[in-house]
């Protein structure tokens, strides 16, 4: 076994996930620990244009038509061959769709240990879990054999995991790729119409501090430069300047999104009961006793108005660099 | 040739023959449904049934609840009375015509002031016909949509033409010197006037037409009866002498059919309740009442008895019935409706009661599992922790934690009253500090009292009206068993719908102890002298009557004598006392999804009644959901700064001038 | 078709969590335990199936308190088989070892398709189902949300961030893991459940020993330190600018 931390990239049609970028940050701070090196591994076709920004020592890219697109069984049977002959002191997998497939599949196979949710590693480089819905941190030992890690975000931030020169590029083989259990029919782009916001990772909500129906442009704006939508309380779509498709609360939809942030709603309980489940409420009221701030994480009291204008010019600044 | 009085006698007895036919042979199709229903419990009470008869059958009572329409509708009942010895008079006169061509009915024929009220009442009833034909013709209520327009006007149209047709004979024979009580009979003089100057020969011919006219149209509508919403000429004596006798508030068991619960096709009603079917007169009061309605929901309480009433026809004529109950004849959405507010039940002059009905058919449904996403979340908290806030059981008195001196647990040590505070009360946030000043008023008062903490559970009455009585009937044990070792007197209730079930439902579980709710005993409280108010509060206000409070369980006067104790000045709103128009949280409905056709919430109509009212500021409950509906409603309603809504303790609080925490009153 | 739905009991979050004296657990006496959701999910699409196609269901499920309440809904639901599974599931038992204490179980049951929730809330060594379908020498597919079956495969909808759904066709006998059934559980009323417990039988199975190997060797356990109130940002709006995309990027939003 060496000391080298492993990040197994992930992406989607094309595009590098920002949890790929939290992984390298994390992965480095891992390294600096073991000593060992940080590795990108990357599966796919024609994709390796993805690693320019990575900060990574090295990048093994795995080229086959067969990974262009993830099915479990084909990216397993590449990954079990390549971390049994690596031998790397950990691998880290997104805690994702793609990631969850993975990571639990090659313990079993190569008989591995795997810790899940991991956020960030302790300052002696334990791995540092959140489980229960975040109320409870587990901090694990880490194991002296080759670790598999799921990686929550929360811990590192992206930037940490870009640097502006490309890394070495190392190529390997694919095994041998036939006999597949899994096989990707085709992809269902999400439904046009409206979106559903109960399955949105950023929602910019409004309430009855909007005011008018014009100054929902100002919200609409700021979600789309966040990449996110709008909901909104109930008084705004009682008066029908959103579909009831948008109300969050006790008689709209249940929201859990990654980031939840509020303005001008006060946080009655119709609408507090059905936003507990989002990973992060953000509240802005001019209020300072308004009970939304009992259940937000983070909160200013401002209004709205003044702080449309910078945000929205800064978030779009911000994008628009990356 | 026979002669024409032989041949008078035979075609009224072959009409009379086949008319009776015609009806008995109706009677019994429309009725054979019922014979399909479910058996009833005994029916006891007999006194208080036969009073109910004189009360809401001869003095038709109810009825009154409408002035003008329940005023012509006395004088054609009794109209219909006492003229229906005249029609007696006519068939047998027609009978024997041959054999007895001046026959009078013995005894009373010849009884002048009989003759005179008769008469009288042809004037009455004729005048009454005329307004309900103004009423249906020109002024159309809103509560006739969906009635039978062509067969009411029919039947208008058959009374009148009895009550000319008997006039015209009546004042002829006058004329012709035929008639001995002639001096009795003003009105036919009246008419018979019309025709003096014709010779004797033609006013008989008139004279006999009309007879004919009469006794045709009357024998008409008798076989028209068992046909439509008439039928209740027939079916209101039996309904009101058998109505329901039970507390209101007391809904009857789960009906179950080998592992089906609740109603799922209409011959699982029981027979009792098929008759109302056959009684509803199409009036739509009820539906005048109903909130639902009101607010644009899919349920008209007149139409849904209608409609049941064409499923039963349909289903007892039908070899292979092919239409469902719920579905076919009753959306589901007209049943999810339905708010349980009473008002349409209370209103009817017949006494039919749909709540129970619309109960079984939910039953049905959430057995099935067919309940919205928001109910089933709900029910499944209910379920779950006890409370339909998905909260800990062991948060249910946190809103306790300020209180000095610590509120005694019941389960602990003997207590006078035991406080069943409720769901809302304990866990909605907006509620707590009004709950926490019920609490210091007590204290003030030195009432010996004591909760149950973690104990108490949601007291089951609104989820026994959305129809999940299995859930009911658990949470109904988990509180008896609690209160059950618990050493105490009464029970004080915030919520006056744990006050209904407590008081009217658990006495089925065992629990026998007098139940009050708050504003009872504040009224004890003060009438004793117990609680003093050095402040006249001086505020103009006006106060809503929760359903479960009024309407179920009759309490309209405690409430208001504690609102003039705090010298508060009480101004009705258009619609209060029993005609209280329901906030549409009960049944369950704050549990649901809202529907998309709801064109104004019935708590907006009504903060909105309240806000209409001149110098009035305040709007009082008594209901922790009233209280939440409202004010949320005076914000959707824009009347922010027009009306504020307080729950009474909260005014009795002022008035005691108890030290203020940090309130957050309104949010 | 045997379809075997697999479910595990774990903290009601709307408790307050404890952690026991060692801090490396938590305190078992304050928690509730309820149905995994996910879990309920998986049981829910498994009834699905068998309503479309016609199926055996069994449903198994770790013999602490619950589970009979779970496994009598599952029967109301339309379930076939109940099985309870006796062993340590209580401490420090792992999904690692969860997987190989059933496999044999499983087996017995010689099933086509094995459902279980994507996650739980309390997986620190991955979820169950890839542990499973690895020991079983299955495929897996996980996050799913809608299953179809065709002869000897299944079709899945496989969810990815940002409403992009994959399709995916897998051999049977495959283990999936569920995130959505098509239609969210539905509601069984008290009396059926009720109704259940007299007519349905629970079968027990007792499981090996368990070994606990590939889990995580928990150190220490605690609370994030979160205020119950938010962390107020003061200052002008540049200035609460500047913090929202600071916390922006910090959660991977920018
Ligand atoms: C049965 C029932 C069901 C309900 N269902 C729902 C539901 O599903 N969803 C729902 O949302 N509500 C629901 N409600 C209503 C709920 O009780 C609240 O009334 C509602 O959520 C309030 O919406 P709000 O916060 O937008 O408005 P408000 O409570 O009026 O709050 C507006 C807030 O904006 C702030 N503000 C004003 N101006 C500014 C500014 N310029 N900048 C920043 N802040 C500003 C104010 O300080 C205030 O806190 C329901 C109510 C009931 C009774
Ligand atoms: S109980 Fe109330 S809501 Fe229900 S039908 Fe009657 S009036 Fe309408
Ligand atoms: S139910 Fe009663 S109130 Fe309603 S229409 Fe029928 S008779 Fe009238």
């Amino acid at each position: 076994m060496n000391q080298d931390i492993y990040v197994v990239i992930e992406h989607l049609r094309g595009q590098a996930a920002d949890i790929s970028y939290i992984m390298l940050g994390g992965a480095r701070a891992l390294a600096q620990k073991t000593g060992g090196e940080v590795v990108a591994v990357l599966l796919g076709h024609n994709v390796q244009s993805l690693v320019n920004n990575m900060s990574a020592d090295k990048v093994l890219v795995v080229d086959h038509p067969a990974l262009a697109e993830f099915t479990s069984d084909a990216y397993q049977k590449t990954l079990a061959g390549l971390i049994a002959e690596k031998e790397p002191r950990a691998v880290l997998f997104a805690s994702s769709s793609i990631g969850a497939d993975l990571s639990g599949v090659l313990s079993a196979r190569l008989n591995l240990p795997l810790i899940s949710s991991c956020q960030r590693f302790s300052a002696d480089g334990r791995p540092i879990s959140q489980i229960c819905g975040g109320k409870i941190m587990v901090e694990s030992d880490l194991p002296e054999v080759t670790t598999l890690l799921t990686m929550i975000p929360g811990g590192y931030k992206p930037e940490e995991g870009q640097s502006g020169k490309t890394p070495e590029i190392i190529k390997m083989d694919a095994p041998a790729l036939d006999d597949l259990r899994v096989t990707l029919k085709q992809y269902i782009e999400a439904e046009a119409g409206d979106v559903d916001i109960s399955k949105e990772p950023i929602l910019v909500s409004v309430g009855r501090g909007i005011q008018t129906q014009d100054n929902l442009e100002l919200a609409e704006e700021l979600a789309k430069a966040l990449g996110g939508v709008v909901s909104a309380s109930r008084p705004v779509v009682d008066q029908g300047w959103m579909p009831t498709s948008r109300l969050v609360g006790k008689s709209g939809k249940t929201v859990k999104p990654k980031v939840y942030l509020t303005l001008g709603i006060s946080g009655a309980p119709e609408h507090a009961e059905a936003i507990m489940g989002s990973e992060m409420i953000i509240a802005i009221n001019t209020d300072p006793a308004a009970p939304i701030f009992d259940i937000a994480r983070y909160g200013a009291v401002i209004d709205m108005f003044d702080l449309f204008e910078v945000l929205i010019a800064k978030v779009k600044e911000t994008q628009g660099i990356r | 040739m026979m002669p024409y009085d032989a041949v008078k006698s035979i075609l009224v007895l072959i009409a009379l023959l086949a008319s009776f036919g015609v009806f008995g042979w109706r009677c019994y199709l429309a009725l054979q449904g019922l014979r399909r229903g479910q058996s009833t419990p005994a029916f006891g009470g007999w006194g208080e049934r036969i009073k109910g008869l004189i009360v809401y059958v001869a003095a038709q009572l109810r009825l009154f609840r409408f002035k003008a329409p329940g005023i012509a509708h006395f004088f054609v009942f009794w109209g219909f009375l006492t003229l229906s010895l005249t029609i007696l008079q006519a068939i047998l006169e027609g009978l024997l015509a041959y054999t007895n061509p001046h026959f009078v009915l013995p005894l009373i024929g010849n009884f002048g002031p009989l003759a005179l009220l008769q008469d009288l009442f042809i004037l009455c009833v004729a005048l009454a016909i005329l307004y309900d034909l103004y009423l249906r013709l020109i002024v159309n209520p809103e509560r006739y949509k969906g009635s039978h327009k062509s067969q009411g006007l029919m039947v208008l149209m058959f009374i009148f033409t009895i009550m000319l047709t008997l006039a015209v004979t009546n004042g002829i024979r006058i004329n012709l010197n035929d008639d001995l009580l002639q001096r009795y009979r003003p009105v036919s003089t009246l008419i018979g006037g019309l025709f003096a100057g014709l010779n004797p020969a033609t006013q008989t011919i008139i004279e006999e037409t009309a007879y004919w006219i009469h006794l045709g149209v009357v024998l008409l509508f008798l076989t028209e009866l068992p046909e439509g919403k008439h039928f209740h000429i027939v079916t209101s004596i039996p309904a009101i002498l058998l109505r329901n006798l039970e507390p209101r508030g007391r809904l009857p068991a789960a009906p179950e059919f080998e592992g089906q619960v609740g109603v799922k096709q209409v011959e699982q009603f029981r027979w009792r309740q098929m008759l109302d079917f056959y009684t509803c007169t199409e009036c739509g009061r009820c539906q005048d009442m109903c909130p639902a309605f009101a607010s644009g929901e899919p349920l008209s309480p007149k139409l849904l008895m209608m409609s049941l009433r064409d499923h039963l026809k349909d289903y007892s004529s039908a070899s292979l019935p092919t239409r469902s109950l719920i579905g076919d004849a009753v959306a589901p959405s007209t049943l999810w409706a339905c708010t349980t507010c009473y008002a349409c039940d209370q209103e009817c002059p017949l006494f039919i009661e749909r709540i129970p009905l619309i109960v079984d058919m939910r039953r049905y449904l959430v057995n099935e599992g067919e309940v919205d996403a928001l109910l089933q979340k709900t029910l499944a908290n209910l379920g779950r922790y006890g409370n339909s806030f998905g909260q800990s059981e062991r948060m249910r008195a946190k809103w306790t934690q300020p209180i000095q001196p610590v509120i005694k647990d019941a389960r602990k040590e003997a207590v006078e009253y035991l406080w069943f505070v409720g769901d809302y009360a304990s866990y909605h946030v907006m509620f707590s500090d009004i709950t926490r000043k019920t609490a210091q008023v007590f204290q003030k008062a030195d009432l010996d009292f004591g909760i149950l903490y973690d104990a108490e559970r949601n007291a089951g009455n609104d989820i026994r009206r959305v129809g999940e009585e299995g859930l009911f009937e658990s949470l109904a044990e988990k509180n008896s068993a609690a209160m059950d070792k618990c050493k105490y007197n009464t029970i004080i209730t915030t919520d006056p719908h744990t006050y209904n079930t407590l008081k009217n439902e658990y006495p089925a579980n065992g629990n026998h102890h007098a139940v009050l709710h708050y504003t009872e005993l504040l009224d004890q409280l003060i009438a004793s002298g117990k609680l003093q108010f050095n402040k006249k509060l001086g505020y103009k206000v006006t106060y809503h009557d929760p359903c479960y409070l009024g309407r179920y369980n009759g309490i309209y006067d405690a409430p208001r004598r504690v609102i003039r104790a705090l010298g508060c000045e009480l101004i009705e709103m258009p619609r209060h006392g029993d005609r209280a128009f329901c906030c549409g949280a009960g049944g369950g409905k704050i549990w649901m999804e809202e529907q998309p056709e709801v064109k104004e919430r019935p708590a907006e109509s009504r903060v909105r009644e309240a806000a209409g009212m001149s110098g009035i500021s305040t709007l009082v409950t008594t209901c922790p959901k009233d209280l939440v509906m409202f004010r949320d409603a005076v914000k959707t309603a824009g009347l922010e700064g027009k009306i504020v809504v307080k729950d009474l303790i909260e005014l009795v609080s002022e008035a005691l001038e108890l030290c203020k925490e940090t309130v957050r009153e309104q949010m | 078709m045997n379809i075997v739905a697999l479910f595990k009991l774990v903290p009601d979050l709307v408790e307050e969590l404890e952690i026991d004296g060692n801090g490396t657990a938590l305190n078992m006496d304050f928690l509730r335990l309820i149905i995994n959701e996910f879990d309920d999910h998986a049981i829910e699409q498994a009834i699905l199936l068998k309503e479309r196609g016609g199926a055996q269901v069994s449903i198994l499920g770790p013999d602490i308190e619950g589970v009979e309440d779970v496994l009598y809904t599952a029967a109301s639901k339309g379930a076939d088989r109940l099985i309870k599974l006796t062993g340590d599931f209580q401490g420090k038992a792992n999904n690692h070892a969860m997987a190989r204490a059933v496999t044999s179980a499983l087996k017995e049951l010689q099933p086509d398709l094995i459902l279980t929730g994507v996650q739980a809330n309390t997986d620190l060594d991955g979820s169950l189902g890839p542990l499973l379908a690895e020991y079983l020498d299955m495929p897996y597919v996980g996050y799913v949300s809608g299953v179809k079956v065709a002869d000897g495969k299944v079709i899945t909808r496989k969810e990815y961030p940002g409403g992009l759904v994959a399709e995916m066709e897998i051999k049977l006998p495959a283990v999936l893991g569920i995130q959505a059934a098509e239609q969210p559980p539905r509601y069984i009323a008290v009396a059926k459940v009720r109704q259940a417990m007299k007519t349905a039988t629970i079968e027990v199975r007792t499981l090996a020993e368990s070994d606990l190997s590939g889990g995580s060797t928990i150190r220490r356990m605690f609370k994030p330190e979160a205020g119950t109130r938010a962390e107020m940002i003061e200052g002008s709006a540049e200035e609460v600018t500047t913090r929202l995309l600071d916390i922006f990027k910090e959660i991977g939003v920018l």
